[in-house]
């Protein structure tokens, strides 16, 4: 279970960069031609509507520009004309696959306005609403990436897991991709009776579907093949680029927000760790993401031995109204940073709000990394990447 | 050297009847062939691997769900795009189709049950096996569109790569039947003996484990499945060569497709599993043109599972991948192959 | 309303004390580049930068290990022309008294780490090493008529390519030395800037915004009841303190 050398992947690394100068040498020889390739804005690789131009020479890329804004819905405008419980109904779209855990990080930046703080049990049970939208959403990219590099056999097993932990978060919150659950002040809701032992069962299914994966997938020679040495990026540039989440820490930069920035959650309070990958390349990228969803599952049961007694609500006024001021707070969500800069000028909505979403960090690597490397390449990297279309769009 | 006589021959029929059978008894077996194993791999195995239902309204067990998609194909307009070059455009899927119906021309199915019994039966194969690039180069080059472009472009660039390979494969079991004629390698199985040992004749999977081995892998990247479907890449050229295809001349690929696939089933069988002979039979017994065909059908099935099996599990090598893979591994270990072997004929 | 137990406290107030440090550090790290500096109790870190040494103090800090580079966009701090109070009844009536404080004013208690102009450009940058975040925050000299232009730090951060373009086709303001300021979101044609507060919201404009349907319904004095009683319900079933 720990990294594999590093040393191996490294001159695998030299002699790949060793044979594409090659290449271009015999290519600058030869004066062979460019040619654009548009990937998208419908393109099965793209999860959505993002374009990545492509400039080729043969099957080598020359240039790789992603060119997005197909989506674009312009969140942070409308935030400003809406309500604060009203914000919410927009923000579970924008990281579809993972909704709850885009609400709380706005939910917890209202609440630093407010001054109120939500009672631990509700604190717990977002943590674990938390940790279950991360499963779902990083265990579609588990098969999804056997279907970038041509496997769909995986998908398939990763929708049929994916679908018993929407259950459990429908079973809390009523809604499977948009619950639209947490409140300024704790949670809509309490959990149903016999949901704790049911979402036991669950995680134990989950971490069934990783060993699974691990076999299936990750263990194969051609993938390893497919994706070892593929899209390295250093640690250095991932920082510099913003990456973060898994994609951060798959460069070996040890950050994870849920441990260095824990905005008042429970992840202090469960044993668990952060996984990191000296590699950063795409292998490193899928191992890291396994891993944590393994955690994450751990994260989970132990939360739910341990929910405390309580109210999920603390004391707050129906209307609310936040006092003016400024707040920043950004989560680990299964992108990676989610953030939310909230202003208020007092009053039912907010003044202004800037979302730092994920994706659109980690996609804005791409152009660095996508050069030299080759048209199948293309699509592994962007699938390690890992990026929801409505997280770089808004 | 064609000891066995064909059956329309036998029958005493006139030579347009006997074409005519043959003909119809092509046109029938082929959309058969690649209805039954669409049906059965690509739909219900498929599925079933992937924990999914598959089709199960169409027909009992939803099995007439690809006729259904025929007729569905068939109603679609017949699109091509404003750049395209019309005449190749058209032309391609009906050479790529040729090519698989021109394999089961020497597909011996029983000792008279085979519609031309050529001499050079597996050159013939091999050669018209390769055809179906040319197709896959024209669809590509007149579809007028990138991703068909570099689809029809790593098709071409993979023929050398798995061509070769797949007849150097082929060397050894010739070798060892003495003939390039597919019912001669049968009969070769069939009276052969390992050891003194006789009572199954001896199917060359056995002594040709290897070229068995190296035939299947090549023939997956021939008939462009997973791991080596890099000119289709559904999730990188979104179809490759095919993808401005619509209608009926998708149909025709997507027939030509699982209908080669049966031929290359059929040919593992005849060369490496003994063909349509049953133990404890006579070579000759006419019986066997009735029991033949259902023999060869099982062994077939058999052999295209693996194939599917294979597709549905492993994911896709990169291009240069392949070609490392070709050159690095798989023609030297045939060439050793066709040594060792010569070197056995040799000295047995 | 916040039910802080003592652990809390104290790892606040540790937190806060680390900011505090933190934020005497940087000043002293940048000198005069820092305009001003606030530490919100429990929460974040602001700086205020002097806008000339914008690309400087950024080279600074990266270089002082907050190399993780968060984000970077901007805030038009004008009240919108078409307002989101006062459009309806219910606005005047429901948020009059939170309002009727002057914007000059009211504007000084909310900015964090001050400032008066119209943009200012917010940023921000963790330090892995260090597990520490701060909030970078600059003003965009006003300029008439032109768009304001501020440095570009592309060369520091290689992310902030993409937020520098979107703060640009969003805001108007101009990156200096950026070399495709070009619209990341919408159309090449596209005019105007829609995050500025006088860009017209043109749903804005045809309904009232979206929030009188939900409240409106519920008259004052009913909301009082019933606001009390659930109160009441909420510490009558030992909840709260």
């Amino acid at each position: 279970m720990s990294p594999p050398p590093t040393a191996s992947a490294l001159r695998e690394q030299q002699a790949y960069v060793a044979a594409q100068a090659a290449d271009a040498r015999v290519n600058v020889e030869l004066d062979t031609g460019d040619m654009t390739l548009n990937i998208g804005p419908q393109h099965p690789a793209t999860h959505g509507t993002l374009r990545i131009a492509c400039q080729l020479d043969g099957e080598q890329v020359i240039s790789a520009e992603p060119l997005m804004g197909y989506m674009h819905r312009g969140y942070e405008k409308l935030c400003e004309v809406r309500t604060y419980p009203q914000c919410t109904t927009l923000i579970n779209r924008i990281d579809w696959l993972g909704s709850f855990a885009n609400e709380v990080p706005f939910i917890l930046a209202a609440e630093q306005l407010m001054g109120v703080e939500a009672p631990p049990r509700a604190q717990w049970i977002r943590t674990i609403l938390f940790e279950l939208s991360r499963i779902a959403n990083v265990s579609l990219f588990l098969g999804d990436m056997g279907v970038q590099v041509g496997a769909l056999t995986p998908v398939f097993f990763a929708f049929r897991d994916r679908e018993r932990v929407l259950n459990q978060i429908e079973e809390v919150t009523g809604g499977r991709f948009h619950p639209n659950f947490d409140r300024i002040g704790g949670l809509k809701d309490d959990i149903p009776r016999g949901w704790i032992a049911e979402t036991h069962a669950v995680m134990a299914k989950m971490r069934g579907f990783c060993d699974e994966m691990e076999d299936l997938l990750m263990g194969n020679e051609i993938f390893q093949t497919r994706c070892r040495s593929v899209g390295v990026i250093p640690g250095d540039v991932a920082l510099s680029y913003g990456l973060s989440g898994a994609n951060l820490r798959a460069s070996g930069v040890d950050w994870d927000l849920r441990r260095d920035a824990n905005p008042g959650l429970a992840w202090d309070q469960v044993d668990w760790r952060v996984w990191t990958h000296p590699d950063g390349d795409s292998f490193a990228r899928y191992w890291v993401r396994l891993q944590e969803t393994r955690e994450a599952t751990k994260i989970v049961d132990q939360l739910l031995d341990g929910i405390p007694s309580g109210p999920i609500m603390a004391k707050v006024p129906r209307i609310i109204k936040v006092p003016a001021g400024e707040a920043y707070v950004s989560t680990e969500n299964p992108l990676g940073e989610m953030g939310y800069y909230v202003v208020s000028k007092g009053g039912l909505g907010p003044f202004r709000v800037k979302i730092r979403t994920p994706s659109f960090s980690n996609i804005s690597v791409v152009p660095w990394v996508m050069r030299g490397t080759y048209v199948p390449d293309i699509i592994t990297i962007l699938g390690s990447l890992y990026f929801i279309l409505g997280d770089i769009d808004r | 050297m064609s000891a066995a006589a064909d059956l329309t021959g036998a029958l005493g029929l006139a030579y347009w009847a006997e074409t005519a059978i043959k003909l119809g008894v092509a046109l029938i077996v082929i959309p058969t062939a690649a209805l039954m194993l669409g049906y059965l791999f690509l739909l219900k195995m498929m599925a079933f691997m992937q924990s999914r239902l598959g089709p199960t309204d169409v027909g009992p067990h939803g099995s007439l769900q690809l006729i259904a998609d025929a007729v569905k194909f068939l109603q679609k307009e017949d699109i091509h795009p404003a750049a395209a070059d019309r005449r190749v455009f058209r032309a391609a899927p009906v050479v790529v189709l040729a090519s698989s119906f021109l394999l089961f021309v020497v597909l011996p199915t029983g000792p008279d049950a085979v519609v031309e019994n050529l001499d050079t039966g597996i050159f013939y194969a091999m050669a018209v096996s390769s055809l179906s690039v040319l197709g896959v180069l024209m669809a590509g080059w007149a579809s007028a569109n990138k991703y068909a472009l570099l689809g029809g472009l790593r098709a071409a660039g993979q023929l050398i790569a798995y061509e070769l390979p797949l007849i150097l494969a082929v060397m050894g079991v010739v070798i060892q039947a003495d003939s390039l004629n597919l019912q001669e390698i049968v009969r070769a199985q069939a009276e052969g003996e390992i050891f003194g040992f006789g009572l199954i004749g001896n199917p060359f999977i056995l002594t040709q484990f290897i070229g068995f081995l190296i035939f299947m892998i090549a023939a997956q990247a021939e008939l462009t499945q997973t791991p080596f479907d890099m000119p289709v890449a559904e999730t990188e050229l979104v179809g490759g060569f095919h993808v401005e295809y619509t209608g009926f001349r998708f149909l025709l690929f997507f027939m030509a497709e699982v209908a080669t696939a049966f031929a290359f089933s059929a040919l593992a069988t005849v060369m490496f599993l003994g063909g349509w002979w049953i133990p404890g039979f006579d070579f000759n017994a006419p019986i066997l043109n009735v029991l033949g065909p259902v023999v060869m059908l099982a062994k077939i099935l058999l052999v295209a599972f693996v194939i599917f099996w294979i597709r549905f599990t492993y994911p896709r090598l990169r291009e240069d991948q392949l070609q490392k893979f070709a050159w690095k591994v798989l023609i030297p270990l045939s060439l050793a192959n066709i040594v060792v072997t010569g070197i056995f004929k040799v000295v047995l | 309303m916040a039910d802080d137990t003592g652990d809390e406290q104290s790892d606040d107030q540790a937190g806060d004390e680390a900011r505090e440090a933190l934020a005497a550090e940087l000043s002293e790290l940048l000198g005069d580049a820092v305009v001003e500096s606030h530490v919100e109790a429990g929460q974040n870190l602001w700086l205020r930068i002097d806008i000339e040494q914008w690309h400087a103090a950024m080279a600074a800090l990266r270089d002082a290990g907050f190399a993780y580079f968060g984000f970077l966009s901007a805030i038009d701090w004008t009240d919108a022309p078409e307002g989101r109070y006062e459009d309806t009844e219910f606005d005047a009536a429901g948020v009059g008294e939170d309002d009727d404080a002057s914007s000059a004013t009211a504007e000084e208690t909310v900015r964090r780490g001050g400032g008066e102009t119209r943009f200012q450009l917010l940023a921000q940058l963790h330090s892995p090493a260090r597990h520490a975040a701060v909030l970078i925050k600059a003003d965009v000299p006003p300029a008439d008529g032109a768009p304001a232009s501020v440095p570009s730090i592309i060369d520091v951060f290689a992310g902030a390519d993409w937020h520098e373009r979107e703060a640009h086709e969003m805001f108007g303001l101009v990156f200096d030395g950026h070399p495709n300021l070009e619209h990341i979101y919408l159309p090449t044609e596209f005019e105007g800037h829609p995050l500025r507060k006088d860009f017209p919201l043109l749903a804005r404009a045809v309904k009232p915004w979206p929030g009188v349907v939900d409240i409106e319904e519920i008259p004052p004095e009913l909301e009082a009841q019933l606001e009390a009683e659930v109160m009441a319900e909420f510490e009558a079933s030992g909840a709260g303190a």
